[in-house]
């Protein structure tokens, strides 16, 4: 007994260092199932509010490039409008049917939040986005965020009172499926870790038709993002020789580098989704 | 100063430096320099090694709140750490001059050379475990060491522009042995 208190006492400093360093490497390795943690919220809202006061100041640095985005989003809105089109046919008249559009909610799938960016990361391996908008104003878990432009970012992984945290594109454990505009082909997103806005996607067979330029848009599969939302332009295919599948990448349609302002997209009939999922899995175990 | 308040002071103005500032530097979309751990290399040479590891075990938890991935750079801290005592010892010119002075400098170490082989390897351990840790998801070794080499020496590069910009007066305690 003497021996193991002597040893724990000329050892003490040697058997802390492995602790701690355990303990870090227990972080990294366990994060997601970690993440849910009373601790992390704390420090999110601590963290955030201090990321809040420093983009204060330097938002006013980029307040032309974000009116430009705007007007160009507002373009584009303006362009869709059902007032803007002409109907030459006078033996067919136009009726939008009010009833299914927004009279009854349940109708309605997704609802569009505005958030403004307090911190974003482009440099490390694992980037995220923080957002000053939390759960108290109506963000939850999993909801998918977009920009101005309706080029996705990414989805929301945490959330606490004023804040929420993004995981980006940009992100080695971001795997959101896109799809070919042209051929309707879906495929896995990856990133490898070191320049930002260029992205892989992988599973798209060699027999498809693919060509720098093509547009790579969202398959909407998933309940978070939805269907045809931009995800980028394709920059370089090469033929992989191990796999019957192209090597594609490509430029991402949101520029990382210059982020402000986002939409936090909620999809107001993914519970129902789950549930029938969760019975399906509950009849084949 | 407190050497108390002097430390908390500094351990503060590292972590805002590091997030809002250099942070935001990526040379060629890889070599983002780190500074922040200036902290540790900066303790006093009395400081218990028990409570050094836990002071570095906190720096390196509040820089991964920034970052909402816990435990890169506490590791990479607590290594360093744990490293530093040893090379103090092997670095330090004669008996006792550890208690003629507070903290580790030019000075206190007896000359450019010695102090810049001291911040060297601290700087190449603490990047090189920090990117390791990253490396370990992606495994493409030349990108790490390329990485690692690049950034230790912007790193290191800021590192002594801080020391000049900032002389911190040491004085020369006598009769302390």
């Amino acid at each position: 007994m003497r021996n193991i208190f002597l040893f724990l006492r000329r050892y003490s400093n040697l058997i802390l260092f492995l602790l701690l360093q355990g303990f870090s490497i227990y972080l990294i390795v366990h994060y997601s199932r970690y993440h849910n943690a009373v601790f992390s919220k704390t420090s999110n809202q601590v963290t955030g509010k201090i990321n809040q006061q420093y983009n204060r100041i330097t938002s006013y640095f980029r307040l032309k490039k974000t009116n430009d985005s705007l007007v160009a989003a507002n373009e584009k809105l303006y362009n869709t409008l059902k007032a803007d089109f002409n109907f030459p046919d006078t033996t067919s008249k136009f009726i939008i049917d009010s009833l299914k559009v927004d009279s009854l909610e349940k109708f309605r799938k997704y609802r569009y939040y505005p958030a403004k960016v307090v911190y974003n990361s482009v440099a490390s391996q694992n980037n995220f986005i923080v957002l000053g908008r939390g759960a108290s104003q109506n963000i939850k878990q999993g909801m998918g965020v977009i920009d101005p432009n309706s080029g996705v970012v990414g989805v929301v992984t945490e959330v606490s009172a004023g804040y929420a945290v993004v995981m980006s594109l940009l992100h080695k454990d971001s795997h959101l499926s896109g799809k070919l505009l042209k051929g309707g082909e879906t495929g896995t997103l990856n990133w490898d870790g070191k320049t930002p806005n260029i992205i892989s996607l992988t599973g798209i067979p060699k027999g498809t038709k693919v060509a720098k330029g093509d547009t790579i848009i969202s398959s909407g599969f998933s309940t978070s993002i939805p269907k045809g939302m931009m995800m980028g332009m394709i920059d370089e295919v090469k033929s992989d020789k191990s796999t019957n599948n192209h090597l594609i990448k490509f430029k991402t349609a949101a520029n990382f580098y210059n982020i402000e302002f986002v939409y936090v997209i909620e999809n107001l009939q993914s519970e129902e989704i789950k549930a029938i999922l969760e019975k399906e899995k509950q009849k084949t175990q | 100063m407190n050497l108390f308040v002097k430390n908390i002071i500094r351990f503060s103005l590292f972590i805002l430096v590091q997030v809002f500032v250099l942070d935001n530097i990526h040379l060629h979309q890889m070599v983002t320099p780190y500074v922040y751990f200036l902290f540790i290399i900066w303790l006093p040479f009395r400081m218990g090694r028990t409570q050094q590891m836990l002071l570095a075990f906190a720096l390196g938890f509040a820089m991964d709140s920034f970052r909402h991935h816990p435990g890169f750079h506490t590791a990479a801290c607590v290594l360093i750490a744990y490293i530093r005592p040893f090379l103090i010892n092997l670095l330090i010119p004669q008996e006792g001059a550890d208690s003629n002075y507070e903290e580790p400098s030019f000075k206190s170490l007896g000359g450019i050379l010695p102090y810049l082989v001291f911040i060297g390897v601290l700087t190449f351990i603490h990047h090189g475990w920090l990117f390791l840790l990253e490396a370990w998801q992606f495994g493409n070794i030349w990108y790490f060491l390329v990485k690692t080499m690049l950034t230790t020496l912007l790193s290191l590069f800021l590192i002594i522009i801080a020391e000049m910009l900032f002389t911190r007066q040491q004085k020369f305690k006598t009769n302390t042995v």
